[in-house]
């Protein structure tokens, strides 16, 4: 009886809770407050921003990308000239900051697995030498090594009249490095072509093998079809071509090399420094996603029946990359942003074009702010690519 | 009698010599396959072609403590570069009366960093003796007080610059940080994606884009008449950033904490300040120590970049040494150099941050 009085009660007059007891009410208040005080703070910087730009006259807006830029950019993948306007100045920027990036993150890769691999070798000389390599280079500041990868460049390379030859075809000098192309030939697009098509042919045929195997359990050899189809087309369509070797070598002319291929000092330091520099850390993440996989899961994959390359390709592999993808393309992206230090040693990427776009128009706001939303792009996109990834691959647990 | 047989058939079935010793290592570790053999042997060759040489140029052939001429003279490496400059590019600007403040400073800040890495030392009195500490540095570097005459904050200059520039600012960004994560963590949508917003941004862009926007644009931002110091604005910039990288830590952190202690607290009654000071952080942030650690090498890393918008820290006073004509040519010893001091305080650090990792592994 007493029980249902009391309950009753409660029913009837719940407890009035003051409004700062309320858990949500008072997050509401807070985020009221905390809303206003940066509302408060951009107003405040966003006032103080106009008034100082009126009273030093500084222009707002993009306006100034249609203007002439009249400024020289030492090197750029589309042709451009000071007449240009600052779009396009800004776009020559954008593509050299994605060369860098590109050829950068594929030669990273590369050595960093060697590197990685190295560091677990039975061979205790090259296990030690690697682990050095990535010690010493993980504790330079990467900006540093840029310069050092520079001062080189002008300092003891000499210049194009002595210059070094180490093989045949190469030369290093003060003016960067030299080396020899295949001269153009209609051979080389044929070839470019045969390849995609051999790309579409290894996709279709590993899906054609991949129902016939879950059809009649017979396994086809893949791998080597691919590589042999992916090799064969483009050799084809070389021969079909013509066979062109003729080699387009640089020769002294004057005071600089004429022909051959030339790659900058500014950018073969900056790659130099951000490969060496990254692929320390990548080899670290290779070393981890090796070490990862438990022996049992070998012995397991071996007592099944499966052949090493099988071992490697279908049990070592898939978990092993699902510890190193995460965090290798955060070291791409790592990559992409340390190549803005690209600036302090003269190479004309985004973020040296935008800081000299800066100091021509004096419009800080707008090119701080391309720098930032272009990077932020860049690291969406990379992270966008991840979830979906992390998505595919991710363990489905029972 | 068999016993002696026992130990006779042991003496007989030792390991043949082939296994054991010298020749047992080089063959288990360098020569165990035929693979092994052939890079053993290559990687050799190459070390034979290099390190020679190297020792060579570094050592036999080097000069130490002469004028730059002598060392073109000389042919080898040229470490008179340090030698002769080696004051200016350790305080660069620094009065050279007064240069026993920083190097006291910095002695300071590594006897604090020392007591730091021993665990039994994790007490109160430590956390105040960092503020003290941290007070009497800015206090010997800025002047003006007992009897030390002021120095102009740009005269800060080289090493003394760097440290401060990473130890201060990771010491302002640890509670920047850790608000941020709190945040990040909160179930308040407009405090959550105000923070996610920010940490996202701050981890997209490069540091250099915050440098110039420190060197350009702060200088818009403040009301007319008011003007702060170039260091103190690329500080702020630094915060900043490290602030957002602090902050994904601690967040793993506080992620690796279990439900139960989140229900356990709750139960008790805590609210949530107490609930987060007194269960949630202290045991978060124990486990985010290694991490925290890695921050602060590539804070103290990131500092060189400094250079860009044109503060004269360890890098910089280096280059300005280089561009005297006296010195001009040797950049490759001078970067050396300061690679070896960058390198030695990453390769503690890190080391010590491995050693913590396993202690508290072990310790769990």
């Amino acid at each position: 009886m007493a029980q249902e009085v009391t309950d009753s009660t409660e029913i009837a007059t719940p407890a009035k809770i003051p409004f700062w007891h309320d858990p949500t009410k008072r997050a509401i208040i807070y985020q009221v407050v905390v809303l206003s005080l940066v509302g408060m703070l951009g107003y405040y910087l966003f006032t103080n921003t106009q008034a100082n730009l009126e009273r030093q006259a500084i222009a707002t807006g993009f306006g100034f990308f249609a203007k002439e830029a009249s400024f020289e950019i030492g090197e750029s993948p589309i042709p451009y000239s000071a007449a240009d306007t600052y779009a396009r100045a800004l776009l020559v920027g954008v593509l050299n900051t994605l060369k860098v990036a590109f050829i950068g993150i594929i030669l990273t890769v590369i050595l960093g697995t060697i590197l990685g691999i190295a560091r677990l070798s039975t061979n205790w000389l090259l296990a030690k030498l690697a682990g050095v390599y990535i010690e010493v280079m993980q504790d330079i500041p990467v900006l540093l090594q840029l310069f050092f990868w520079y001062s080189i460049s002008y300092e003891i390379l000499p210049s194009p009249r002595q210059a070094l030859n180490p093989f045949t075809g190469v030369f290093l000098t003060n003016r960067g490095l030299i080396f020899a192309v295949p001269e153009a030939h209609p051979a080389h697009s044929y070839m470019a072509l045969a390849f995609l098509a051999g790309c579409v042919a290894v996709w279709a045929l590993s899906r054609w093998a991949k129902r016939r195997q879950e059809k009649t359990g017979k396994p086809f050899p893949v791998f080597l079809v691919s590589i042999a189809i992916l090799l064969g087309l483009p050799l084809a369509a070389w021969l079909l071509g013509g066979a062109p070797l003729k080699m387009d070598v640089p020769a002294l002319r004057g005071f600089n090399f004429k022909g051959g291929l030339t790659l900058s000092p500014e950018f073969v330091a900056l790659l130099l420094g951000l490969v060496l520099y990254t692929a320390a850390f990548v080899a670290e993440i290779v070393r981890a996603g090796i070490q990862a996989i438990s022996s049992g899961q070998v012995e397991a994959a071996m007592s099944m029946g499966l052949k090493p390359a099988q071992v490697l390709r279908l049990v070592i592999l898939p978990q092993a990359l699902r510890v190193i993808i995460p965090p290798l393309t955060s070291q791409m992206m790592n990559l992409t942003k340390n190549s803005t230090l690209a600036v302090a040693i003269g190479f004309p990427d985004f973020v040296s074009v935008a800081n000299t776009t800066i100091n021509q128009t004096g419009q800080a706001i707008e090119g701080v702010g391309m720098i930032m939303v272009v990077y932020l792009f860049f690291s969406l996109s990379t992270s966008a690519f991840m979830n979906w990834y992390n998505k595919r691959t991710a363990l489905v647990e029972r | 009698m068999v016993d002696s047989s026992q130990s006779i058939q042991a003496e007989q079935l030792k390991p043949p010599i082939t296994r054991i010793g010298v020749i047992g290592w080089l063959r288990a570790n360098l020569f165990n396959s035929v693979f092994n053999s052939f890079l053993t042997i290559v990687t050799l060759y190459f070390l034979w072609k290099i390190v020679p040489a190297f020792v060579r140029w570094a050592f036999i052939d080097s000069s130490w403590n002469t004028t730059g001429a002598a060392c073109r003279a000389a042919g080898g490496a040229c470490w008179s570069i340090v030698a002769k400059n080696f004051r200016f590019i350790i305080f660069g600007f620094f009065p050279y009366e007064s240069q026993w403040r920083p190097l006291v400073a910095m002695i300071l800040l590594f006897i604090l960093l020392l007591l730091s890495s021993n665990r039994r030392f994790w007490r109160k009195w430590l956390g105040y003796a960092w503020l003290i500490g941290l007070f009497a540095m800015g206090l010997l570097l800025k002047g003006g007080l007992f009897g030390l005459s002021s120095v102009d904050s740009t005269k800060w200059s080289g090493l003394p610059l760097t440290l401060l520039l990473s130890v201060f600012g990771l010491t302002a960004a640890y509670p920047l940080g850790v608000a941020l994560a709190l945040g990040r963590q909160s179930r308040m949508p407009a405090i959550k994606s105000l923070c996610v917003v920010y940490i996202e941004t701050i981890r997209g862009v490069p540091l250099i884009s915050l440098l110039f926007m420190s060197s350009v644009m702060f200088p818009l931002f403040l009301p007319e008449g008011i003007t702060i110091n170039n260091i103190l604005r690329a500080q702020v910039a630094i915060i900043l950033f490290t602030a957002a990288y602090i902050a994904e830590v601690v967040r793993g952190g506080l992620q690796a904490i279990g439900r139960g202690q989140y229900e356990a607290a709750e139960s008790m009654g805590l609210n949530y300040s107490q609930k987060m000071r007194l269960i949630i952080l202290p045991q978060a942030l124990k486990i985010v120590i290694p991490p925290t650690v890695g921050i602060l090498i590539s804070a103290f890393k990131d500092t060189s970049l400094v250079v860009i918008i044109g503060l004269y820290d360890l890098l910089k006073t280096t280059q300005s040494t280089l561009s005297d004509p006296r010195w001009m040519g040797f950049s490759i010893e001078a970067y050396i150099f300061i690679a070896l001091i960058y390198f030695a305080g990453c390769f503690s650090m890190s080391s010590y941050s491995r050693r913590l990792e396993r202690e508290l592994y072990r310790g769990n």
